[in-house]
């Protein structure tokens, strides 16, 4: 059985399994890694969203074969690390918005918002409500005005500004 | 982006104290460490029952609704629920009940932490298995959660809290008197010396089982309920912990899924090349059961693979060749007539379509399962886990007492988890390989074969003369909805108490469900079924939504024929002053009347349920400029650019999870008007992805939303899950009606347009994944 090699959560992974299977199942099914969630494996819901090299991508829409061993797949149990602390910003908005109700979708939303906040910083900008509208992810028990609010804040705490939340 | 959530501050005025208090029953148990306990249910009360007798007006469901009927119908049981008080501390109480996202597990923790005196944090509650000695008292539905369980939660923990006192009194040589409990921490008032509960836990445990009585705070002493929390579990949520059915690693659990059949409950007839697919990479097992074809293996994705490789020839569904044209013609046949007309009054006259709509969550249906030759056990999310465990029991034909049922959390319910669909598949499965197995659906499937909220009819005719509504009728007419997870076993056994013993099951629960708000004279709502071989089921709600959402926009057309403002006019008939007060609340809020531009309107509407009332005003915008924005890869259309809600749910346990209930029963009611529907054809459904079926996204959420949490009036919670859906409804279509200056009368109002999406193949019936995600990191 092919042999694949790539870097998960800043760790050096290696899996044996066919080229072909998508990487949220080698996440999720061979290595146990269960925070991005299945919402329906055709890169629509983006519930699967997690982080390549620091860009957002669905590992259901990623055969395995395609990572390269110096390849750094993020997902949500991750995220902290990336900023060396216990939370994220985003993650600590969220809490403080109480974005979350059923959370299924949550992991791939939080993931989400770190990109969409990093894509328009690169581009020399502030979050704008177009960007939230383009978001994609769905979230059926239907938070999206708190996931707006805590994506503001949230971008608010990444640039070292706001306060510590209520 | 107006981002405003305003609870309102709390009654002053405080109940009388201590007078005439209420007693309550509760048990200290004979066990380790303190154990209490209640009867769950109104036996812990001296029930008032107000269904002795019911006048012609108003209708049946302004006296005794579902929700009564929920919670009368625990009275029988007399088993308990029980908090454990353990050594650090902590309290622990598993509810019976499922938590889905509505936040019970949060509301109810409150409770415990209310009548304990300890803080939230220590208090932890788990969900409660399958537990057949509750009868009918595991029923997660009707939004009655925190309706039945507010008071036998508290008198529970008030008896931990009693036997806490005693114990520290024994222990500290103080009488009871002088003692008071804070945080977790009994102080004695005269010596300053204190004792924590962990301290205190295996002191205060039973030597043997006795029932005792205690009071319960009062409204004015409440220190955690009617305070707004975080729930319990965003922590797990936000790091991606909180473990779901599909998350529960049970060993040897492998993946499995089915290849179903093209069309709604098609059969196998026959497979060619089971064992090729069964030889390839990763299967274990392929094997046919009721539904398919079950594949089990190393992946879901190695599974997905043989599903599209599995050759199959399929037998005739059960709807072979229906659409929703054939569904509507058959609809037609079976409306029951509207009363005569009097050729000289007014009326207002109107047929609304409301089409099949999907209740899949974002989980879909899914569940672990591991069959052996005399015992079995389960983990899904279940609202219904008894009825699971029997019904899947009487199918492996093992005893109840053998089929262990574990209640996971749910991501997601919506009516879904009413029903044990894919528990009882895994279950087949399992048994079929004689392996565990971790089933789950497709989402293509979970679209196009799981269950779906019924089409649909309303005829309303509502006649006026001389500035008075004379009368209102309204005949709904739907495809049955399957209520076969368990209120049937309520409504069996309640059905001779009620008001409405000689209606069939379905017309029971349209007429406790049922209610019109307004004084509109002789007011008839009947309910009548047919087209019978469709997996249904409730979808945030039974019939309200489309019920008041038809009955709104007749509203609104009464009130421009008699040249009246549709917030006064609503104002004017109302009987209920709860109502009114949450009417005016968002006229007042949302600016009732302000000018808009051509083309962008407001709309407004209340719905009273659940012992509850909630009232939404929606402004949209249907200007071309808008229905034809371009967001990349969006189904767009009209948006609803802002909604004020306000809501009195008698007593908010939890105002943020009461708003976060609200937010997205809003979000529902804008997907069900404007966009998320689902189009028969041939026998089947034609969307099988979000980007099919149009539920509410980003770029179609209001950027405005507020709502407001009224003061309680009630001193009681009512139901809140399933509450604003309706009223988000009623107000979207308003406000559509009123922009573009014609009342719609077929929702989604996109369904009859062109169709927004390619439809995906029947055969295979799922995709394959995608492989081009590097592509499209961003």
């Amino acid at each position: 059985m092919p042999e694949h090699t790539f870097i998960l959560n800043g760790t050096p992974v290696t899996v044996d399994i066919e080229d072909d299977v998508r990487l949220l199942w080698v996440l999720r099914d061979v290595l146990g890694v269960t925070g991005p969630k299945y919402g329906c494996g055709l890169g629509v819901c983006q519930a699967c969203t997690s982080h390549i090299n620091g860009k957002a991508f669905n590992p259901c829409s990623v055969p395995v074969k395609d990572l390269a061993p110096t390849d750094e797949v993020t997902t949500i149990e991750g995220l902290p690390a990336t900023v060396g602390k216990d939370l994220h910003p985003m993650q600590e908005a969220w809490l403080e918005y109480d974005v979350a109700q059923c959370g299924y979708c949550q992991p791939g939303q939080i993931m989400t918002a770190v990109a969409k906040v990093r894509q328009a910083r690169e581009e020399g900008r502030d979050i704008s409500e177009a960007d939230l509208d383009e978001i994609r992810n769905v979230c059926r028990c239907g938070t999206y005005h708190r996931i707006r609010e805590a994506i503001m804040a949230g971008a608010k705490r990444s640039a070292g500004g706001a306060g510590t939340g209520s | 982006m107006g981002a405003h959530e305003h609870p309102q501050p709390p009654d002053a005025v405080p109940a009388p104290d201590g007078i005439g208090r209420r007693r309550f029953l509760g048990y200290v148990l004979a066990a380790s460490t303190l154990t209490v306990a209640a009867e769950l249910g109104e036996a812990v009360l001296a029930p008032t029952r107000a269904a002795a007798v019911v006048p012609s007006v108003p209708g049946p469901a302004e006296i005794y609704d579902l929700n009564d009927m929920l919670t009368h119908a625990t009275l029988p049981t007399a088993n308990l629920i029980t908090i454990r008080v353990d050594p650090d501390g902590t309290a622990s109480f598993a509810l019976p009940r499922a938590e889905v996202g509505q936040g019970i597990t949060t509301s109810s923790a409150m409770l415990v932490a209310e009548e304990l005196d300890l803080p939230l944090d220590r208090v932890r509650v788990t969900l409660a298995d399958a537990r057949p000695e509750l009868l009918f008292n595991q029923l997660t539905g009707g939004s009655n959660t925190t309706i039945s369980t507010f008071t036998p939660i508290r008198v529970a923990a008030a008896v931990a809290r009693g036997r806490l006192l005693e114990a520290a009194s024994l222990e500290l040589g103080e009488a009871v008197d002088t003692l008071t409990a804070k945080l977790g921490v009994i102080t004695s008032t005269a010596t300053g010396r204190s004792l924590g509960y962990g301290e205190l836990a295996e002191k205060a445990a039973g030597v043997t089982t006795r029932q005792v009585s205690v009071t319960l705070k009062e409204p004015s002493e409440f220190k955690v309920i009617g305070t707004a929390q975080r729930r319990v579990d965003a922590l797990e949520a936000v790091t991606g912990r909180k473990k779901f059915a599909m998350d529960v690693q049970v060993p040897g659990a492998l993946p499995a899924m089915v290849c179903r059949p093209p069309t709604i409950n098609g059969t196998v007839r026959s497979v060619d090349n089971l064992d090729e697919v069964r030889a390839m990479p990763g299967i274990t097992d392929v094997v046919r059961i009721s539904t398919g074809v079950a594949v089990r293996g190393r992946t879901f994705g190695q599974c997905i693979d043989a599903v599209r490789a599995l050759k199959v020839t399929w037998g005739p569904g059960t709807v072979e060749g229906a659409s929703d044209d054939t569904i509507r013609a058959e609809l037609r046949k079976a409306e029951l007539p509207l009363p005569a007309l009097d050729l000289l009054t007014k009326a207002v006259d109107a047929r609304f379509t409301f089409h099949f709509a999907s209740n899949s969550a974002l989980e879909t249906n899914c569940a672990v399962a591991d069959v052996r030759e005399d015992s079995a056990e389960i983990w899904a999310s279940l609202k219904s886990p008894i009825t699971a465990q029997e019904q899947i029991a009487l199918t492996l034909g093992l005893p109840a007492s053998a089929v262990k049922v574990h209640v996971t959390q749910g991501g997601g319910s919506f009516g879904r988890k009413l029903f044990h669909d894919g528990a009882a598949e895994a279950a087949e499965i399992s048994k079929a390989t004689g392996k565990p197995v971790r089933l789950m659906w497709h989402r293509t499937d979970d679209f196009r074969q799981g269950r779906t909220h019924p089409m649909s009819t309303s005829r309303v005719r509502a006649t006026y003369a001389l500035g008075q509504v004379l009368s209102y009728d309204q005949r709904h007419t739907s495809v049955a909805t399957d209520f076969g997870h368990g209120v049937g076993e309520i409504i069996t056994s309640e059905a001779a108490r009620l008001p409405v013993g000689d209606l069939t099951f379905s017309e029971t629960i349209f007429t406790l469900t049922q209610q019109t708000p307004y004084n509109f004279g002789v007011v008839t709502q009947l309910l009548s079924e047919t087209a019978k071989g469709f997996h249904t089921g409730s979808m945030r709600n039974i019939y309200s939504p489309n019920v008041r959402c038809a009955q709104e926009l007749i509203v609104d057309e009464l009130a421009r024929r008699m040249g009246q403002d549709p917030y006064r006019f609503r104002r004017a008939f109302l009987k209920d002053e709860r109502a009114r007060a949450v009417l005016d609340k968002v006229a007042e809020v949302g600016e009732w009347g302000r000018s808009m531009p051509a083309g962008t309107a407001q709309g407004i509407a209340l719905h009273p349920e659940y012992h509850a009332h909630v009232a939404v005003l929606a402004e949209i915008d249907c200007r071309p400029g808008t229905t034809g924005r371009k967001v990349p890869d969006a189904y767009t259309g009209p948006r609803v650019t802002k909604v004020v809600c306000a809501v009195d749910a008698g007593l908010a346990v939890n105002p943020r999870g009461l708003q976060a209930q609200m937010m997205g029963g809003i979000m529902d009611g804008i997907a069900i008007t404007l966009s998320s529907g689902l189009h028969l054809a041939g026998g089947r459904f034609l969307e099988g992805s979000w980007d099919n079926y149009f539920y509410t996204r980003q770029w179609n959420t209001p950027p405005e939303l507020e709502i407001v949490v009224m003061p309680p009036t009630t001193g009681k919670p009512g139901g809140a899950g399933e509450l604003a859906v309706a009223g988000a409804m009623a107000a979207v279509a308003c406000a559509y009606g009123r922009a573009t200056g014609t009342m719609p009368t077929t929702f989604p109002i996109n369904h009859d347009g062109p169709l927004g999406f390619e439809p995906l193949p029947t055969t295979p019936p799922v995709p394959a994944s995608p492989t081009d995600g590097l592509n499209r990191a961003y």
